[in-house]
């Protein structure tokens, strides 16, 4: 294993986020607040409470999953799509790393970035409501992993995009949508039955569901099918990097 | 100072690099061949050993498959058939063992901008895996004069400097074997200067060169073998001086002690050429050929009382040798 290669593009993508410290943290507290204000005090004053949790409350883990997914994706994409679009890959090409290597630095950087942000949501809601955290492992836990898993798919995204346009695409027109209808902000039992059937095709209501679950025991779906759906969903990434990397698709001509 | 003997091993290693006869390998290309995905063929199947400690240049016209054929070795472009092996070890089945003795300098310029210096050469050092060693990266800054910009963001760099940095990252790493993808192309006299006496000190100490370039009489200077391709067909690969002694025309320049208004008649079974101003008589002839006609030329011009009071004689560069060798094919 080449630790210090891993260590040096880990190290390199933590300065270019330090770069763009301003972008990088203070945006997801601003619009973090946003929401807040409008969801928290606008909705928040109809629907008093979910299940017996506050509607400020139980919105955090849906906002905290909503910027880990965005960060992770844009995050990863980007650390990737920039060497490739500036030339500064060919380094990464003639250098004696594998794979594994190269996906451990910058997937681990993007997550790293994506997890502080969650974080810091996280305290910014502090100063908005009271929440608790029912099981603190598991609500890490399921941080990690989506931090991980997400930033290995936006990994693939910067790797398949060869503009900038491809690049935002994804985002923009799939992970987007399926977080807002996510159950972010709702219960998916306010929805009407067949709705409640569909939106359980949408993985991203796992996300939210087992990630509130940590927080308040409340769950949408079992818990277990939550985790399965974010081990399901990495496994499949990881299957896809490999296979990026084994044939060089988009990488090597 | 008192210890002559220190200059001992240079003197042995020099006379080992040099001689023909020693041949070691570094890299071997057995049949390579390249087909891009377009179904562009840029290299037809190649054989090439580099030797040890030599300086190869490898010369050929825009799109010959130059650097095709670097990047494949490098690792940058995947192989077609064939095999290459470094030091003996397969550049994809052992990728790390060859790429980690191999240092790249890209033909193009790409840079990261928001970088300084320092971080982006050590980034390289550690991408190859090697723990930090800041002396040896202050060391190559200072032979690069980039020593005084290490904390500059690369952005705020001259285009040669940017140039420097790229060859202060394939350095980083202490590699065995360098490679300079058409270093000196669009780079100021000065800088043009070091990166020669870099190239040098690194032969020197034992590094093993391959560069291409567009400037053939640097070639000329600084290659101890050349390897001609055009249209990703090694056309040959030869000893500079042999190549310069088997192909190679001289010219014999006379300068006249009396101007000449016009070449005698007596004179014309030579191929001569008069200087406008009538004092100089330059006579073109084959290395090669059994007779050059000098002593005959000498002779005829002493007939007709033609004297000169300098002579002096010029190898044809072996860019005129290229252009004829590309031309024949
Ligand atoms: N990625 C690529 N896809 C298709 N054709 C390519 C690619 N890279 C280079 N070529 C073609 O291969 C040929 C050799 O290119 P190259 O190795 O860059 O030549 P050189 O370095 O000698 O100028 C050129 O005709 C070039 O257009
Ligand atoms: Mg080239």
């Amino acid at each position: 294993m080449n630790w210090y290669a891993i260590a040096a593009i880990y190290k390199f993508e933590m300065a270019r986020t330090r770069r763009t410290l301003m972008q990088s943290i203070a945006s997801p507290v601003l619009s973090t607040s946003l929401y807040f204000v409008v969801f928290g005090s606008a909705i928040g004053s109809r629907i008093t409470s979910v299940e017996g949790v506050s509607y400020g409350a139980f919105i955090i883990p849906g906002l905290i999953m909503l910027s880990l997914l965005m960060q992770s994706v844009s995050n990863a994409s980007f650390g990737i799509y920039f060497p490739k679009f500036t030339g500064t890959i060919y380094e990464i090409h003639s250098a004696p790393v594998s794979f594994v290597e190269i996906v451990a630095g910058y997937v681990g950087a993007a997550a790293t970035k994506s997890v502080i942000v969650g974080v810091i949501i996280l305290a910014t809601a502090r100063l908005f409501v009271d929440y608790r955290i029912a099981h603190p492992l598991l609500m890490v836990a399921f941080l990690l992993l989506t931090a991980i898993t997400f930033s290995l798919f936006g990994f693939i995204i910067g790797i398949w995009a060869d503009n900038f346009e491809k690049l935002q695409v994804i985002p923009l027109l799939v992970i987007t949508p399926l977080t807002f209808l996510g159950g972010s902000f709702y219960s998916i039992h306010m929805l009407p039955p067949l709705w409640q059937k569909i939106t359980l095709l949408n993985p991203v209501v796992y996300l939210v569901s087992g990630f509130r679950w940590s927080f308040y025991d409340l769950a949408d779906v079992g818990v277990g099918a939550s985790l399965a759906a974010i081990a399901g969903f990495l496994v499949a990434c990881l299957v896809a990097v490999g296979w990026i990397f084994r044939t060089g698709y988009k990488l090597k001509s | 100072m008192r210890n002559p003997a220190g200059c001992l091993p240079m003197t042995l290693l020099h006379t080992e690099a040099s001689a023909p006869t020693a041949v070691d390998p570094v890299i071997v290309v057995k049949g390579l061949d390249k087909t891009y995905a377009g179904g562009f063929q840029a290299l037809k199947p190649i054989d090439l050993t580099i030797r040890r400690g030599e300086i190869f240049a490898l010369l050929g016209p825009n799109g010959a498959g130059k650097t095709t054929l670097i990047s494949i070795i490098c690792g940058i472009v995947n192989p077609g058939n064939g095999s290459i092996t470094v030091d003996g070890h397969d550049v994809v089945r052992d990728f790390r063992a060859t790429r980690s003795r191999i240092g790249l300098v890209p033909q193009e310029l790409t840079t990261d901008a928001f970088e300084t210096v320092w971080n982006t050469v050590s980034f390289s050092r550690g991408l190859f895996g090697l723990p930090p060693k800041p002396a040896h990266i202050e060391q190559v800054l200072r032979d690069l004069s980039l020593w005084d910009k290490r904390n500059n963001r690369i952005m705020t760099l001259s285009g040669g400097m940017k140039r420097r940095v790229m060859i202060a990252k394939a350095l980083s790493h202490e590699p065995s074997v360098l490679f300079l993808d058409e270093p000196t192309a669009g780079v100021d006299v000065e800088l043009r200067r070091d990166m020669w006496n870099l190239v040098r000190r690194l032969r020197d100490s034992g590094v093993t060169i391959i560069l291409t370039t567009h400037y053939i009489e640097e070639a000329e200077d600084m290659a101890d073998r050349v390897g001609v391709i055009n249209k990703g067909e090694l056309i040959l690969v030869e000893q500079t001086a042999t190549l310069m002694h088997k192909l190679g025309r001289k010219e014999l320049t006379l300068q006249l002690h009396d101007p000449l208004a016009a070449v005698p008649a007596s004179l014309s079974r030579y191929p001569l050429a008069l200087s406008a101003d009538g004092t100089e008589l330059t006579y073109t002839y084959d290395t090669q050929a059994e007779h050059t006609g000098i002593t005959a030329l000498l002779g005829d011009l002493a007939a007709a009382g033609i004297r000169f009071r300098d002579i002096s004689t010029r190898q044809n560069s072996l860019e005129e040798i290229f252009v004829d060798l590309v031309r024949s094919r």
